[in-house]
């Protein structure tokens, strides 16, 4: 069980925190525009990446904010924390 | 036979307080101290069990927690039954009862014995080429197997225990203690950090703690006398806790650990009462020290599983620690040095030696010097061939090695004994290590894995790190702990250490005997009766992976984890498959170390704590009005109310017709509530909700429903704008946690520029729902100074307002087609405000309705209710609901996927009325619907929904979903149950008051 550094809390348990998938797919601006394809693209599909993976979490139990995790889903270390809108750390 | 197999008083042992117990009917008696495999073998018993496939007899193996054999059922027939019990691990008390397991109809005679000739049908694979066997033939035999190859029996009474669990959080957590985790729980206390120390023994200080010879020295003392000086320190340092009897179960990532801590397991029973048995730790710890160290190995050769057959360090211990000889004419078995020790412990304690057997040519040690001197007869290069003696050993044969170790040469030799010991030398126990996600490396010269990468904050040291002499063990530990904790300085840094050990070893995986393998049985797991022949057929059926090995030989899978015979497994595999070693990579160890009883797991969550459950501010009345309950989520509903004899049935006929013939009141209060204000809540809705917002009037209702971004129905209810930039939104009942999770999430990760908050205040208000051609005149009666006229508070709005100083909120809103006010109020004062409305209602009969009623009555109107007539799949077209979708707004959450290729089909399952032929005749939810049954397969076209007898229509009503079911209106289609086909009529889903008229009656 992790120990997650909340950007707004601090240190807590990982069952206070939910995870939510892959981070940085952006909701199109224009669904209405896309193609079948291009809206399947944004709907579906997700990378599973053992290694580095960038995800979303939320503090469900705590402040309820999300956030941005780098983790390497390898050995479950988490690499950086960052807050939704923050550029993702580079390597 | 009473207790002359006791040698030499031991201080570990209180011979002043003897203690009776039971095993297989039989009273025993012990000491305290004793555990329950030391009493026994103190009274001559070694046979303790049967094995699991061949019914072999099987002799207590070990003095520890690795113990494949030696597992029983303690108080059989009691609510305190407990199966799969290591003898070896449980201490005697006043009173314990153990039997065997794993045999039937008992150990001195058993019918599954018979397996064991019948051996060469039961190979390897035996239970998976089983299944696949005619089925007849799997059913004959299933009684039997089933019968006599059980491992315990599970309680069948609810556990009359105790259990909790505890949180523990340390900078040091040192998990067991002997010498090397003793010496780091008290340089990490010294030096200022929290320390927690565990050992899932009774007693401190491992195995040097009964270590007695003068061959092994620490600082010029005799080991064993030295440990004991440092744990008497120990023992007084505030910031060290030491907890005994606590065995760690399971080392995760982030140094997350948890531990049992068995309370009572050795009191006797009337002690337990009022008092915790187990105790589970929860620990999160800063830094690990892993001095778990290591289990003995033993020797893989023909017939190795006789009862007599021990680990050479179990007899040692059995000697020193409980003063109990194993045997009078003892036999070792060695491929290195440990079996000496042994050999002088016993030669000390005057315990007969026959001889020793060891597998190494030329090898001298002063240790194998003093046996000699001694005139015990050492056969070295030399190994086992065979073993006799049915239920205990009597006779072993021997012969030489070949050079290369590959073959027997010479002639055999016969030597009698009664007990033999065996060492193959140690594994480093790595189980937690590897758990926490540490990588191992193989070490060639011993040939064992050690820990190589931590994946946290963590060190193993002693024999778990592969350092197992003890002067090993010393000279590196003050420098490790220096780096691991970060300090200057140990009191360990210049030790004197006497050790005369030798370190050679010959390893042979599998030993080799004059007979073919195929004629012998070289134990390699004993709880699962896996043999190396199992191993070599594996391979030679094509099995290369040890995962795969393992699970179709069983090898590792008992309730041992084949702690001993891993690596044997590995060897064996390794050198058949001419495969190296290191490369082969090991199998999985998996929580628990050894096995945890579902009371610890579940520790207080038991009964009416198993999980929490929620009360609306109204429950107590519908409690005292003796409602049934139904479970939504976590809440308890008000199901139905039945008066005297009613069933639910008549409960829910009578109260669904009093609520279209006069009034009813439903406790709504469980459904979500989220307040949402802001500048920007008019244009949020409008994104979450399919329908139109930005025009409704303050004061006024409005019904909406959220699809996923999907398209699929999500959840739905009222909304009701308060204020300019206020509303309150109303979810399901179980819906309200996952609609305010999702509204959050779009709000902070893609509309983060909206001006909006929201607040869950399900818990704040209580909801009564008052509905009903009488309804008006009763809430006329509660609040007498609004206007309940239909132009002043018409359906759909909502009024501000006080019941006697009370602040509330009343909406005319309805889910049952019935003109119907809703009253919220502070949660405080729901049960009054409740009572009130039935005080006001009497003269009209106004009648309590439960959640069952509500269904009804909403099905009459063709309102769905979002995961019962829908489950995710469903679009607002499929439910009949395109009225509600806009067509006007450019975006909402779910919008575009509306019109994907899949959603736009036309055959797909879409909502339906059915009504039956014969009207009396209800349908049963869930159930198929199909149109011709002629053609096979069947096609299945959809199923039943939501299903009842309407009373006010007098017939039986139903939803369901049935593909391109829009289309298919007035045709029949038939329900195919077990004994019977029902015929229905696809109908309009609004079976009652189309026209909407009973809303303004
Ligand atoms: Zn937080």
């Amino acid at each position: 069980m992790f120990v997650i550094n909340c950007p707004y809390c601090g240190e807590r348990e990982q069952s206070e925190f939910k995870a939510g998938g892959e981070a940085h797919i952006v909701r199109p601006k224009q669904p209405t525009e896309l193609s079948d394809d291009q809206w399947a693209e944004y709907l579906f599909m997700r990378k599973n990446i053992k290694g580095i993976q960038f995800e979303r979490w939320v503090h469900t139990h705590g402040c309820r904010k999300w956030f941005n995790m780098v983790r390497d889903t390898s050995n479950d270390e988490i690499k950086a924390i960052y807050k939704m809108g923050e550029k993702p750390p580079v390597k | 036979m009473t207790n002359n197999l006791r040698v030499k008083s031991s201080k570990f042992i209180d011979e002043t307080y003897k203690i009776s117990f039971r095993f297989n009917n039989k009273t025993y008696y012990g000491y305290k101290g004793d555990t329950l495999a030391s009493a026994l073998l103190a009274n001559g018993i070694h046979l303790v069990g049967r094995s699991f496939k061949y019914h072999r007899p099987r002799g207590i193996m070990t003095a520890g927690s690795e113990e494949p054999n030696a597992i029983v059922q303690l108080h059989k027939n009691t609510s305190r039954t407990e199966p799969n019990v290591r003898a070896t691990e449980i201490e005697i008390y006043e009173g314990l009862e153990a039997s065997s397991q794993n045999c039937w109809p008992s150990v001195n005679f058993d019918i599954g014995g018979i397996n064991n000739f019948l051996s060469p049908v039961l190979p390897a694979g035996f239970y998976y080429k089983t299944f696949m066997w005619p089925a007849s033939f799997w059913m004959k035999y299933e009684y039997f197997i089933r019968k006599s190859a059980g491992l315990g029996k599970s309680p069948t009474e609810p556990d009359p225990d105790m259990y909790e669990h505890k949180y523990i959080h340390c900078d040091v957590l040192v998990i067991g203690a002997g010498i090397s985790g003793v010496i780091a729980a008290k340089t990490s206390a010294k030096n200022g950090f929290k320390t927690l120390l565990l050992d899932e023994k009774p007693y401190l200080g491992g195995s040097t703690i009964y270590q007695n010879s003068e061959y092994f020295k620490i600082n010029n003392q005799i080991s064993s006398s030295w440990l004991e000086k440092e744990i008497n320190e120990i023992k007084k340092i505030d910031n060290l806790e030491i907890k005994t009897r606590t065995s760690v179960a399971a080392f995760h990532g982030y140094n997350f650990l948890l531990a049992r801590e068995s309370l009572t397991d050795h009191l006797p029973l009337h002690q337990r009462y009022e008092k915790i048995r187990h105790r589970l730790l929860k620990i999160r710890a800063k830094k690990v020290i892993c001095a778990t160290g290591s289990l003995e190995r033993p020797l893989i050769f023909d017939n190795n599983d006789r009862p007599g057959i021990l680990l050479s360090s179990a007899i040692e211990k059995y000697s020193n620690l409980f003063g109990v000889s194993c045997g009078q004419k003892n036999v070792l078995f060695t491929n290195n040095d440990s079996a000496y020790e042994t050999a002088i412990s016993l030669f000390q304690r005057g315990i007969g030696i026959e001889a020793i057997i060891d597998n190494r040519e030329e090898v001298d040690s002063k240790l194998i010097k003093e046996i000699e001197k001694n005139n015990i007869k050492i056969y070295k290069g030399y190994t086992i061939v065979d073993t006799f003696g049915y239920r205990k050993i009597n006779k072993i044969s021997i012969m030489q090695l070949s050079k290369d170790g590959q073959k027997v040469v010479g002639s055999k030799i016969s030597i009698n004994c009664d007990c033999l010991g065996m060492s193959g030398g140690w594994t480093p126990a790595v189980h937690l290590f590897t758990q926490s996600g540490g990588k191992l490396k193989f070490r060639d010269d011993d040939q064992v894995f050690i820990p190589d990468k931590y994946p946290s904050n963590q060190i193993s040291i002693g024999s778990c790190n592969g350092e197992f002499t003890l002067d090993e063990i010393l000279t590196g530990i003050s420098k490790k702990l220096k780096d691991f904790l970060n300090i200057k300085k140990t009191d360990y840094e210049n030790l004197e250490i006497q050790s005369h050990f030798n370190k050679t070893k010959r390893n042979i995986w599998l030993l080799p005997s004059d007979k073919i393998i195929g004629k012998t049985k070289p134990f390699v797991d004993y709880q699962n009766d896996a043999t190396a022949k199992d191993i070599k057929l594996a391979l030679r059926e094509g099995f290369r992976s040890i995962e795969h090995v393992k699970r179709y030989t069983t090898t590792g899978m008992g309730t041992d984890q084949g702690k001993l015979g891993n690596m044997h497994a590995l060897g064996i595999i390794s050198e058949t498959a001419g495969s190296r070693m290191g490369e082969l990579g090991t199998t999985t160890f998996r929580p628990p170390y050894t096995p945890l009883t579902f009371g610890t797991i579940v520790g207080r969550n038991v009964g009416e704590y198993f999980d929490v459950f929620r009360k609306t501010p109204i429950h107590d009345w519908h409690f005292e009005n003796k409602a049934k309950f139904e479970n939504v989520g976590q809440w308890k509903r008000a199901w139905f109310y039945p008066k005297e004899n009613e069933g639910m049935h008549e409960a829910v006929q009578r109260e669904s017709k009093a609520a279209r013939d006069s009034a009813g009141i439903l406790d709504a209060s469980t459904l979500g509530k989220i307040d949402i204000q802001g500048t920007d809540a008019s244009e949020f809705l409008n994104r979450v909700y399919t329908n139109a917002w930005s025009k409704l009037a303050i004061g006024k209702c409005r019904y909406g429903l959220m699809l996923n971004e999907d398209g699929m129905v999500y959840d739905d209810g009222v909304t009701t704008r308060l204020d300019e930039n206020h509303y309150i939104m109303t979810t399901t009942t179980g819906g309200a946690a996952t609609v305010l999770s999702k509204l959050e999430d779009y709000l902070q990760t893609e509309w983060p520029e909206l001006d909006v908050y929201l607040t869950s205040v399900t818990d704040h208000y209580a909801t009564i729902s008052v509905c009903g051609p009488n309804s008006k005149k009763i809430i006329s009666k509660v609040i007498p100074d609004i206007d309940l006229s239909d132009e002043k508070f018409p359906h759909m709005s909502f009024k501000k307002t006080k019941i006697d100083k009370v602040k509330c909120r009343v909406m005319r809103i309805s889910f049952t087609g019935e003109q119907s006010y809703e009253i919220n109020v502070q949660a405080n004062y729901g049960k009054s405000v409740w009572e009130k409305c039935m005080q006001a209602g009497k003269e009209f009969n106004i009648t309590p309705y439960g959640t069952e009623t509500m269904h009804l009555l909403r099905a009459e109107k063709g309102f769905i209710i979002v995961g019962q007539d829908t489950d995710g799949t469903m679009t607002p077209i499929d439910l009949q609901m395109d009225w509600i979708v806009s067509k006007k707004k450019y975006d909402f959450i779910g919008k575009r996927s509306l019109y994907r290729s899949d959603t736009i089909r036309e055959d797909r399952k879409q909502l339906i009325g059915l009504v039956t032929e014969n009207p009396k005749e209800v349908l049963e939810e869930g159930a198929q619907i199909v149109a011709d049954v002629s053609k096979s397969p069947v096609e299945m076209l959809g199923h039943v929904t939501s299903s009842y007898y309407s009373p006010n229509l007098k017939k039986s009503i139903a939803l369901g979903v049935v593909k391109g079911g829009k289309n298919m209106m007035g045709q029949k289609l038939i329900i195919p149950m077990e004994n019977k086909q029902i015929n229905v009529t696809v109908t309009d889903p609004v079976f009652l008051d189309k026209e909407n008229k009973r809303l303004n009656a």
